[in-house]
Order: structure tokens, then C-alpha cells, then sequence
């Protein structure tokens, strides 16, 4: 974990409340996708944990979802705008998990950390085929992004007006032979793919967060390998140790 | 050179800065983003007899400069700390050990006490009395001043290391409670929890936390805790630990001023993981500025 000063350098919508932040900083602390970062927002007493949606050397993506006062402070944020956060957070994903054809699925905010994820499963030689699902057309975001990497990629849309008609359920159906899931969604969706897949996987979990860091135990749950913080020892789990 | 030193019944602290419990684990975590021995001590995570899990999440809501927790004392039991947790830090940290202590009825808090007390590792129990006493209808042990005597005296029967009562402001006489504190034969106390508080969510119209209500901490309740160590100091002769919204090297003077012995830093240690260290570097060169020469010479100076 570090501490450090990020300088915003684009935020932009991408749909009606969804958007998209590229900041410049040290990114050194973040070690592999699935990780978050926390955000200390101007007169907001907790800082605001987000998934990291692509890092490279001095420059960070994330992708987030106007849902309450702090995600609105952002959304109003212009470049330059400097912002203090804490990089590093969770254990990520680790594609040492993947197998050679890992299954990638992402419902609305869960859709981002994919992206990175993706990318770093390509550059292992990996061959990643992406899910992603949404509520309606105009809600879809990344799916051009994935497509540029070179990717199966299957839209579901729950009220079919893009894409597989139905949930991402539906279009795991149309994929044959994957050898990992890795996922990140609302917690209904992480247990209908739970349902829906017959190989191990890691899902990333969302939880209200005291501190981000594990120290305050705010976002304990329980697993089959004891007791573990969603923001310290998750966000993801592996599948067998889970406990719906 | 300031001298920025102090010390709590005996126990030498290199400066009067201590993460609290329940803020920063059992300490050996922190030690990967800061050297934790620049710490004057670190007070636990709060232990029980048995191990616990906790209250079910949502567990935090924020507020206005501060947040509501509701942790429920999830901690893997005493015999687990002793085992497992107090060697873990002791390998990496070499500095004073403050155990935090909590139970459901007397005879858990002697129990825990007893066993603590045979650790060498520990240099100081904090009985924490805000839990609800389970065999007197759940009331906190820390809202009667007879409660508190009971458990004070009960824990000092079983111990030889200094006693540090831990207590809840959430009562209409403080003063009374830390003469029962003193009374009982405690050699210190640590003062103030977290104040209870509320939040309702606007969208679901039901309270944010899942247990509804929880510990109000943060920069907001200093002034409140900064008053009850005031208060405190002028009633008991007890040295005292202030805890309460301390956020800064300027707070840690002013409750050394107000009466505190030690001040332990807590909720601004989940917005900063770095505030300790920062409080503690900040500490001489704000003693300058105030032309504090060392922080012993100031303890209860408002009261003069």
C-alpha cells in the first residue's frame, strides 16, 4: 500500500451515471488487477474504495458509477484536479489461476478490473473470452475497448435490447471449454455465475468499507477458510471457499 | 531538542502517541507501510474469552467528520492472541504492548485478565467496560459507577500489571464512574470510547448500520473527550490515556494539557494509515511553535 498525490487528467462520461477517470501518480504499489485504490474526497470524512480498471507505469483508469455523494463530488472533478489515495489495496486477481482459456465475466461496475485483467492474461498468452452484462443498451461501456484487445466478447443485456437477451448466465452457455472464471459483479449475479460454471474460479466481492486497509474490520464475512476482510484478504475469493 | 517522552505507571513511552484499539489490528500489518517501533505504544485489538466473529455488515456509516462502527468485537479469542497475534508483533516491535481487554460478564473479564497477565509480553491491561453485561440485562458495565468498581476490583485481584479502565462517555456522570475506577484500585484510565450514534439511509429509509446503532469516533467528538479528561483529571489521581477524535500533533498537546498522560489516536488511523507516524513527526516542531519544552512539564497545565 502507498500514499500518494494523483492528478486527474480526464474524467468523462461514458453513460448516463457511469464514468471513466484517468489520473497521473506513483502506481508503483499496485501489483496486479482486481486490485482497488481508496480516494480521500474534499469534505467527505471516509475515502471512497475503487476498482482499478487499467494502471500502467504513472498512470491510473478507473471507471465508476455515480451512486451517492462521494461518486457525484467526482463525476464534477476537472483536470488537474489533485486528489490524495491510497494505491495497493486487496489481493487482486492472479492469473496464475487461468488455465489457457479463462473466462472473464463482468456485470455494470463490475465490468472495469476485467479490463486489466484481460489484458495481462493476452500478454501471458493466454486466450481470455469476456462477458459482460448490463441492464439495457444505453448502459454498456468497455465493450469496444475489449473488442480492440483482440477478444471473444458477449454483451448480455437483461432487457435484450443489445447482445444475448437475459442475464450473463445466458451467454455462459454460448462458451465452451474454459478452464477458470473470474468475475466481478453484484452479489446476485456473482452467485447465479457460482450456479451457472463447473470450474473453480475468483470472485471479486463488494462490501461497505470503514478504512480500506484491514484494519477495522468494517467489511468482515465468513469462508470456508475462516474469517476474512473483503478489503484486505479479498476483495476476491477463490470459489471453493465460499459461503453464500 | 524537545523531549517529546512520557510515561504510564512505570512504562517508559519514547512520545505519548498510541494507535488505539480496534484502529490498527493487533499492529504487525502496519509494520509493511511504516516502521511501527517509532510508535509510544500500540493498544490491541479488543479480545474476549471466546473468539467472535462480530455483527453482521453493513458494519461503518459515515458522517460528518467522523464514522459509526459497529464492529461488534470480532477478534479470534484470548487464547488465540496469546498464541498466536502478541508473538506475531512481538518478533517486529519492540516497544510497550497494551492489551485490550472486553467481556460479557465478571467472571470473563478476570478470566481474560488473568491470562494476559501472565504474558511477558504486555505491559499494560485495558479493561474496555462499555460491553452490555449480559447477567445484569445487558446494560453496559461502564454506565454505574458499581459496575465499574466491581469489574476494577475483581480484574486486580488476578494482576500485577498496570490497570487501564477503558469507558464509555455514554453516561450522565463521568466523574463518578473514574472515582469508581480509582476506588476499585485501577492505576489508570483510558478515556473516552466511541459516543453512540445513527444514521438512516435516504434511499432504503432504514438505518445504514445492520446492528441500527453504533460508536460515533472521529475529528468530531474531540471536544467531547477533551472535556471528559478535563474533567477526570481534576476528580482522580489516576494517570490518563485520552482517546477521542485526535487527529493531529496540535489535539495530542491539547489533551496532555487537559490531563492525559498518553493519547491514543483512533478513526483517523482508518482515513490516514500513516497518522501516527505523522502526529508523531509533526510533535517536536508544534512544541516549538508553542515554546513546549517537553511534553511531561505540560500534563494538566490548563488546570493550573
Amino acid at each position: 500500500m502507498k500514499k500518494g498525490i494523483f492528478t486527474v487528467l480526464t474524467n468523462d462520461k461514458l453513460t448516463d451515471s457511469v464514468y471513466k477517470m484517468t489520473l497521473s501518480g506513483d502506481t508503483s504499489a499496485i501489483e496486479r488487477p482486481g486490485q482497488f485504490v481508496n480516494i480521500e474526497l474534499d469534505g467527505l470524512y471516509l475515502r471512497r474504495p475503487i476498482s482499478v480498471c487499467d494502471y500502467e507505469d504513472g498512470k491510473l483508469t478507473i471507471i465508476y458509477k455515480v451512486v451517492g455523494k462521494g461518486t457525484e463530488q467526482m463525476s464534477g472533478y476537472d483536470a488537474g484536479k489533485k486528489l490524495d489515495i491510497l494505491t495497493g489495496l486487496g489481493n487482486g486477481y492472479f492469473t496464475e489461476f487461468s488455465g489457457e482459456k479463462p473466462l472473464l465475466i463482468g456485470g455494470g461496475v463490475g465490468v472495469p478490473p476485467l479490463y486489466n485483467l484481460a489484458k495481462k492474461l493476452i500478454a501471458e498468452g493466454k486466450t481470455p473470452t469476456v462477458i459482460i452484462g448490463f441492464n439495457t443498451a444505453s448502459e454498456i461501456f468497455y465493450k469496444n475497448e475489449f473488442e480492440d484487445l483482440g477478444i471473444r466478447v458477449l454483451v448480455a443485456t437483461a432487457d435484450g435490447s443489445f447482445g444475448v437477451k437475459g442475464f450473463v448466465t445466458d451467454a455462459i452457455k454460448e462458451v465452451e471449454g474454459y478452464t477458470h472464471v473470474y468475475t466481478c459483479g453484484p452479489e446476485p449475479m456473482l452467485k447465479a455465475v457460482y450456479n451457472a460454471t463447473n470450474t473453480d474460479g475468483s470472485y471479486s466481492f463488494e462490501e461497505r468499507m470503514g478504512c480500506g486497509f484491514g484494519s477495522c474490520m468494517g467489511c468482515s464475512c465468513k469462508t470456508k477458510y475462516g474469517n476474512k476482510r473483503i478489503c484486505k484478504d479479498g476483495p476476491v475469493l477463490s470459489k471453493e471457499e465460499i459461503i453464500w | 531538542m524537545v523531549d517529546i517522552s512520557t510515561s504510564l505507571s512505570g512504562v517508559k513511552l519514547d512520545n505519548p502517541v498510541i494507535p488505539a484499539s480496534g484502529t490498527f489490528g493487533f499492529g504487525y500489518e502496519f509494520n509493511d507501510i511504516y516502521d511501527i517501533n517509532i510508535l509510544g505504544a500500540i493498544s490491541i485489538k479488543g479480545t474476549t474469552k471466546e473468539p467472535r466473529f462480530g455483527n453482521p455488515t453493513p458494519r461503518i456509516a459515515e458522517c460528518t467528520a467522523g464514522l459509526i462502527n459497529s464492529i461488534g468485537l470480532q477478534n479470534p479469542g484470548i487464547d488465540k492472541v496469546i498464541s498466536e497475534e502478541i508473538p506475531k508483533l512481538r518478533t517486529i516491535y519492540r516497544k510497550p504492548i497494551i492489551s485490550n481487554i472486553s467481556g460479557f460478564s465478571i467472571d470473563e473479564y478476570v478470566e481474560c485478565c488473568e491470562k494476559i497477565n501472565a504474558v511477558k509480553d504486555v505491559d499494560i491491561i485495558e479493561v474496555n467496560v462499555s460491553c452490555p453485561n449480559v447477567h445484569k440485562g445487558g446494560m453496559s458495565f461502564g454506565t454505574l459507577p458499581e459496575n465499574v468498581e466491581a469489574v476494577t476490583k475483581a480484574v486486580k485481584k488476578v494482576t500485577t500489571k498496570p490497570i487501564y479502565i477503558k469507558l464509555t462517555p455514554n453516561v450522565t456522570d463521568i466523574v463518578s464512574i473514574a472515582k469508581a475506577c480509582e476506588q476499585g484500585g485501577a492505576d489508570g484510565i483510558s478515556l473516552i470510547n466511541t459516543s453512540q450514534g445513527l444514521r438512516i439511509d435516504l434511499k432504503t429509509k432504514r438505518p445504514v448500520i445492520a446492528n441500527k446503532i453504533g460508536g460515533f469516533s472521529g475529528r468530531a467528538i474531540f471536544p467531547i473527550a477533551l472535556k471528559m479528561v478535563y474533567q477526570v483529571y481534576e476528580a482522580v489521581k489516576l494517570p490518563i490515556m485520552g482517546i477521542g477524535g485526535v487527529s493531529c500533533a496540535e489535539d495530542v498537546i491539547e489533551m496532555m494539557l487537559a490531563g492525559a498522560s498518553a493519547v491514543q489516536v483512533g478513526a483517523e488511523n482508518l482515513v490516514n494509515p500513516f497518522a501516527c507516524r505523522d502526529i508523531i513527526n509533526n510533535l517536536p516542531q508544534v512544541m516549538e511553535k508553542y515554546k513546549i519544552k517537553s511534553l511531561k512539564d505540560i500534563i494538566g497545565e490548563a488546570h493550573k
